[in-house]
């Protein structure tokens, strides 16, 4: 009937005490995730950085003996091992995840790709140790015989020794399933953001549908795929139960991937919690910011790129 | 012209088999999860604690307590930080600030989870001189905080401008408006987004290695070391005993049914309340 009584009987200042005290609790707890980057790093500092320090950053990054009776802390076979299996990881995971996404979006029906991206959700949803669980006891047998022989054949060097089954390859298959989904669900999304008229384009020239996804969509999501490579990298080189229960660990450098070996976050998962002395927490904490910078450095190019392929490559030049 | 039909048929074949080749570990890891899994379990399983060794027996009880206590005090933590932050983003995110903290949220997700482990002992295991679980929570809420904020911003940022605006326009203040408009209809969706949040954390391990470590017993203390069904899977299955084994396989299958019921009602929820 008449004006609304809201406005009428609060005066102006005394409305906006309650917004303006609404949007400064918003902001302190957005400002929160920045206080947690800055105390994610602060406190590996704090741990860590006291025996990066007594080693020295380049003793400690390329020395290969770790003896903790002795306080002589080299990550190099951890950081070998971690690279090694990330990298087998990646040719495994890499060609059926791009294939993967490739089949979804452009080649199976559309309904295809809703009844496909729940058992690709449901692989992402499994927790890290219930696939170290398999990996020990259906994986691992199963490389032992018949899959390690079978490859000793090739005389490949990466490919020699005793088919014991723990070891990088081990590990490296484990993560390749366990990134499978990261890379797959990032690559359809770049893959949507690809504008139909290049494919038709290329299509409407006399293109075979392969030939389009060749000459129109990768060179246009290229930048985004690889983005969602690195993604699945930083996964794979941060992943710690599944590659603790099956990489063996034993803290040597082997050139065969049938060996058994180790990586930075299967040592920190294994001793942290016995670490005997401030030396050797500190020494795994090191590990842990190594890692830690290793993998933000990753993401945020990752993110980057991701970004960039977004917006896609016409925009970026005009 | 043949040639290049070949290779587009060819390609197309590949690129089905990949969906193949990625299901097989799949369907290979829940058959064996169940069919290894189902013969353990039985009433003790879910009622006792675990026997010492060398006795048969004995259940996970006090693991499937101990995860659902310390994921509790997570959520304590972090859902109120990862909720705001996503709230802010959404509300008053438009700004260097926000893009900043936004970007933050998102290469936090993508720190190891061995690493958030280490902060919270350092945080909370060494003052106190213990291990706890309170130690374990605060690992698993800090985990939490990075993707509730980007899920929870996403979906406030699909409740129509035109509903805030009516609240506005009828003369709502803006807090009451961002709390009985906006936050009200994105609800559905942030249970959703909490939800699923709650299943990641409930399968976390490493950073409850050395947080929460383990406990032969039932514990409700918060500054005592509490077991987990995680951390129970991880040390029967490296264990030398058959009889470990497979409570290994029984604790895996309890652990996919607790993650998968808590997703499947995430799913369902935002089924019912965003169509």
């Amino acid at each position: 009937m008449t004006r609304p009584r809201a406005v009428e009987q609060t005066p102006a200042a005394r409305a906006n005490l309650p917004d303006r005290a609404w949007a400064a609790v918003l902001t302190v707890l957005g400002l929160a995730v920045l206080a947690v980057a800055a105390m994610i790093i602060a406190e590996l500092l704090r741990v860590g950085g006291p025996a990066l320090k007594h080693t020295g950053l380049i003793a400690f990054v390329g020395n290969s003996v770790w003896d903790v009776t002795r306080d002589v802390y080299g990550a190099l076979p951890f950081i070998y091992g971690t690279l090694v299996t990330s990298g087998v990881a990646l040719v495994l995971a890499l060609p059926v995840s791009i294939g993967l996404a490739l089949f979804l979006t452009e080649m199976a029906p559309a309904r295809m790709r809703s009844i496909v991206s729940f058992p690709i959700a449901l692989l992402a949803g499994i927790p890290s140790v219930v696939y170290g669980l398999w990996g020990l006891f259906v994986l691992v047998p199963i490389l032992r015989n018949p899959i390690e022989p079978l490859l000793a054949r090739t005389h490949l060097p990466i490919f020699t020794g005793a088919p014991i089954g723990l070891g990088y390859l081990a590990a490296g298959v484990v993560m390749a399933i366990m990134i499978l989904p990261t890379i797959t669900s990032i690559a359809i999304e770049v893959l949507q953001t690809v504008p139909g008229a290049l494919r038709e384009a290329a299509l409407a020239l006399g293109a075979t549908r392969w030939e389009a996804i060749r000459i129109a969509v990768l060179p246009y999501a290229r930048a985004g795929i690889v983005g969602a490579t690195m993604l699945g990298l930083g996964r794979a080189l941060g992943e710690t139960m599944a590659v603790t229960m099956v990489i063996g660990n034993s803290p040597t450098i082997r050139a065969s991937l049938f060996a058994p070996g180790y990586s930075l976050p299967a040592v920190i998962a294994n001793e942290f919690a016995e670490a005997s002395g401030d030396m050797q927490t500190g020494a795994l904490a090191a590990l842990g910011l190594l890692l830690f910078a290793v993998t933000v450095l990753l993401n945020i190019a990752a993110r980057v790129l991701v970004r960039m392929s977004r917006r896609g490559p016409a925009r970026v030049a005009a | 012209m043949s040639l290049r039909r070949f290779t587009n048929g060819f390609m197309t074949a590949l690129c089905a088999l990949a969906l193949l080749v990625a299901l097989v570990p799949l369907v290979s890891l829940l058959w064996l999860v169940v069919s290894h899994g189902v013969k353990g379990l039985s009433l003790d399983f879910f009622t006792a604690i675990p026997a010492p060794v060398g006795e048969t027996g004995g259940g996970v009880a006090n693991a499937i307590a101990g995860t659902l206590y310390i994921v509790g005090i997570a959520c304590a933590f972090g859902v109120p930080l990862g909720v705001g932050a996503g709230v802010y983003l959404a509300e008053r995110g438009d700004s260097p600030l926000g893009d900043a903290i936004r970007f933050t949220a998102e290469v936090l997700s993508g720190v190891p989870s061995i690493v958030v482990g280490i902060v919270a002992y350092a945080l909370v295991v060494l003052p106190m001189r213990r291990f706890s679980a309170l130690a374990g929570g605060a690992a698993l809420a800090v985990l939490m905080v990075p993707t509730l904020a980007r899920s929870t911003e996403e979906l406030v940022r699909l409740v129509p401008r035109s509903l805030r605006e009516a609240s506005l326009a009828l003369g709502v203040p803006e807090w009451r408006t961002s709390l009985r408009v906006v936050l009200r209809t994105a609800l559905g969706g942030i249970m959703t987004a909490i939800l699923l949040a709650v299943a990641r954390a409930a399968g976390e391990t490493a950073p409850l290695l050395f947080t929460s470590l383990n406990n032969q017993y039932w514990n409700w203390r918060v500054d005592q070391p509490t077991a987990s069904l995680t951390v129970q899977i991880f040390n029967y299955a490296v264990s030398p005993y058959q009889d470990w084994h497979d409570k290994a396989w029984s604790a895996a299958l309890v652990l996919l049914l607790l993650v998968g019921t808590l997703s499947l009602a995430g799913r369902l929820l935002s089924r019912s309340r965003v169509r």
